[in-house]
């Protein structure tokens, strides 16, 4: 398939007697959204580990891109384009918010061994930053230091961060946790316009948000994906029910 | 330049500081205090190498004594070599002789010590906290132990260089030339560490200490940039080491054992961990409690060690954080 971005094949991760990851297969493609739901403990986190290199599979291969990144690590996959956002806000806690986002415009451009251009005198490199702040709205707050950004301003500068990337496809572990209603709502119609420039992977919780998002569902249990696919496919699944929706 | 902070304008006491009391002691003819100005500027110098690992980087080396040794014995051996009027080794038929001439004991120093800091890095980068520090010892004392049961060079006697080494013709036995050799080196230095603090790669390297798993998320390998970091801090602790080997003529093991690791980083910790002059702080305090207390006690190192006690409870920021306040990054 030509359209694929993102190929997960037959992928095996085992915790002593635990199969976390069990013989799972799934695949990203241009301009969809495609969300990963499933019950605690069915194993979302390790499967996003796994995809961007943090955890290493036991078995199974990761394509992307049409290329093998199995071996890769966490930076090189990233460098590659695959942007991810943390489940918890994981940032850069002593810079400021236009500074974590500078972090991520340096990658792009390779100029991290650059030992004497004073960065802060980098125009483009600060218009750049700001310019993917203002996407998610929180320019007014570049010079405020991460640490004391609120917890739904952390995560609209992950997603800022992220954008930075330019990233070939968008991985997010759980964007609407923490987020409130409103910033849930506000986000779901960020995502929703996101999928046109890279295709998102995301596992979430909400699910208000996956139906009205997701243009495609993978349902995981017990680190086996039970089935995949659209909205409705998935509501009316009767394992799905029983596995899933039931217990909620 | 209208908005110095308290931290600049610190900074710019200190340098005159620096430059203004040799000059008295000069005046009224006390080259001892000259010396002691030397130590305080050489020690400074070693603790600006583990500023940049330390305070930059967040990787905790217990064990830079091994690259203050280092620069200290090849100005030592090169120096004996070259006064003894033996070769030094020959590859080839291509014979290499020592050498007094600091412009090329200088850059050997920094060659070698980036060698063995780029071997001690890639095994030590691999582990973090406490590990970090013990395999960083390990490494250092392997080193010392080597220099004791090596008799060529002294063993645990040390070497003796019997003439201060040249540099570009000026009387470096001079104390106030030798002086203003190592305070031009250490001003260099710190305006090299200042520029590359705020350079693209400093703000990597801040953000290798902050968050590695955000670094690599974002593309940028954290052990690349705390490996280049961890070498380029060796040899600046190294290029002080050759200086203090000329300083005090001789060279000994002692430059290599964990206690002078030790000094280095109380230097740093009492100055303010990651403060650009922070180091320079710290070595002028630390003189000044071995030279002015030690005079009235032997036991100097005891209140030595309250201070450090009462700066790591209380003034994480070290000196420099309790007078110019906390860092803050733009």
């Amino acid at each position: 398939m030509t359209d694929c971005i993102l190929k997960i094949s037959n992928l095996q991760k085992r915790f002593g007697s635990l199969k976390a990851t069990d013989d799972l297969s799934l695949d990203l493609r241009v301009g969809e959204i495609h969300a990963v739901i499933g019950p605690n403990g069915a194993g979302k986190s390790t499967l996003i580990k796994q995809i961007c290199g943090e955890l290493a599979p036991d078995s199974g291969s990761i394509e992307f891109l049409g290329r093998q990144i199995t071996d890769l690590d966490v930076a090189a996959r990233a460098r590659l384009g695959l942007g991810r956002t943390f489940q918890v806000s994981s940032l850069a806690m002593e810079y400021s918010a236009l500074r974590n986002v500078m972090l991520a415009v340096q990658s792009v451009q390779g100029s991290s061994f650059r030992f004497f251009k004073s960065l802060s005198a980098d125009q483009p490199l600060r218009d750049s930053a700001m310019h993917c702040l203002s996407e998610v709205g929180l320019e007014h707050r570049a010079d405020i230091c991460a640490a004391q950004l609120s917890h739904g301003e952390r995560r609209q500068l992950e997603i800022a961060v992220v954008l930075a990337l330019q990233p070939k496809a968008f991985l997010l572990d759980e964007p609407m946790a923490g987020m409130g209603a409103e910033g849930s709502q506000k986000l779901t119609g960020f995502l929703d316009q996101l999928r046109q420039r890279a295709p998102i992977l995301m596992v979430e919780h909400d699910m208000d948000a996956v139906f009205s998002l997701a243009d495609r569902i993978s349902v995981l249990v017990y680190g086996k994906i039970i089935m995949t696919g659209t909205v409705d496919q998935v509501r009316s699944d009767a394992r799905v029910r029983e596995a899933y929706l039931g217990e909620e | 330049m209208a908005n110095l902070t308290i931290e600049h304008k610190l900074n710019i006491f200190l340098v005159l500081l620096l430059l203004v009391l040799p000059a008295i002691a000069l005046i009224l003819d006390e080259p001892f205090y000259i010396t002691l100005a030397t130590k305080v500027v050489i020690l400074a110098l070693a603790g600006v190498g583990l500023n940049l690992a330390l305070g930059l980087g967040g990787l905790g080396s217990f064990g830079h004594a091994a690259f203050f040794g280092i620069g200290g014995y090849i100005a030592g051996i090169l120096a004996s070599h070259s006064l003894n009027a033996e070769l030094m080794f020959s590859v080839l038929g291509v014979e290499f002789d020592g050498t007094t001439n600091m412009l090329l004991i200088w850059p050997l120093a920094l060659l070698v010590s980036a060698l063995v800091a780029v071997f001690i890095g890639y095994f030590s980068l691999r582990t973090k906290g406490v590990y970090f520090i013990m395999i960083t010892l390990a490494f250092a004392q392997m080193i010392y132990y080597f220099a004791i049961a090596w008799p060529a060079y002294g063993g645990e006697d040390g070497l003796s260089i019997y003439v201060r080494n040249q540099f570009l013709g000026l009387n470096t036995l001079d104390p106030i030339i030798f002086y203003g050799i190592c305070f031009s080196l250490l001003m260099s230095v710190l305006l090299l560490v200042w520029r590359l603090k705020n350079s693209h790669f400093g703000s990597a390297l801040q953000a290798a200490r902050q968050n590695e798993q955000r670094l690599a998320a974002v593309g940028i390998p954290p052990f690349g940039i705390k490996l280049t970091a961890f070498v380029i801090s060796a040899m600046i602790t190294a290029l002080a080491g050759a200086l203090f080997a000329d300083l005090n003529r001789f060279v000994s093991p002692d430059m290599l054992s964990w206690h002078t690791s030790g000094e280095i980083m109380i230097f740093v910790i009492l100055g303010g961990v990651g403060r650009l002059f922070g180091p320079v702080v710290g070595a002028g305090l630390f003189i000044l409690f071995e030279y002015f207390l030690g005079g009235l006690t032997e036991h100097w190192a005891l209140f030595l060690g309250i201070v450090l006690l009462a700066v790591v409870l209380f003034a994480r920021g070290g000196l420099v954080g309790l007078i110019a306040g906390e860092v803050k990054h733009d």
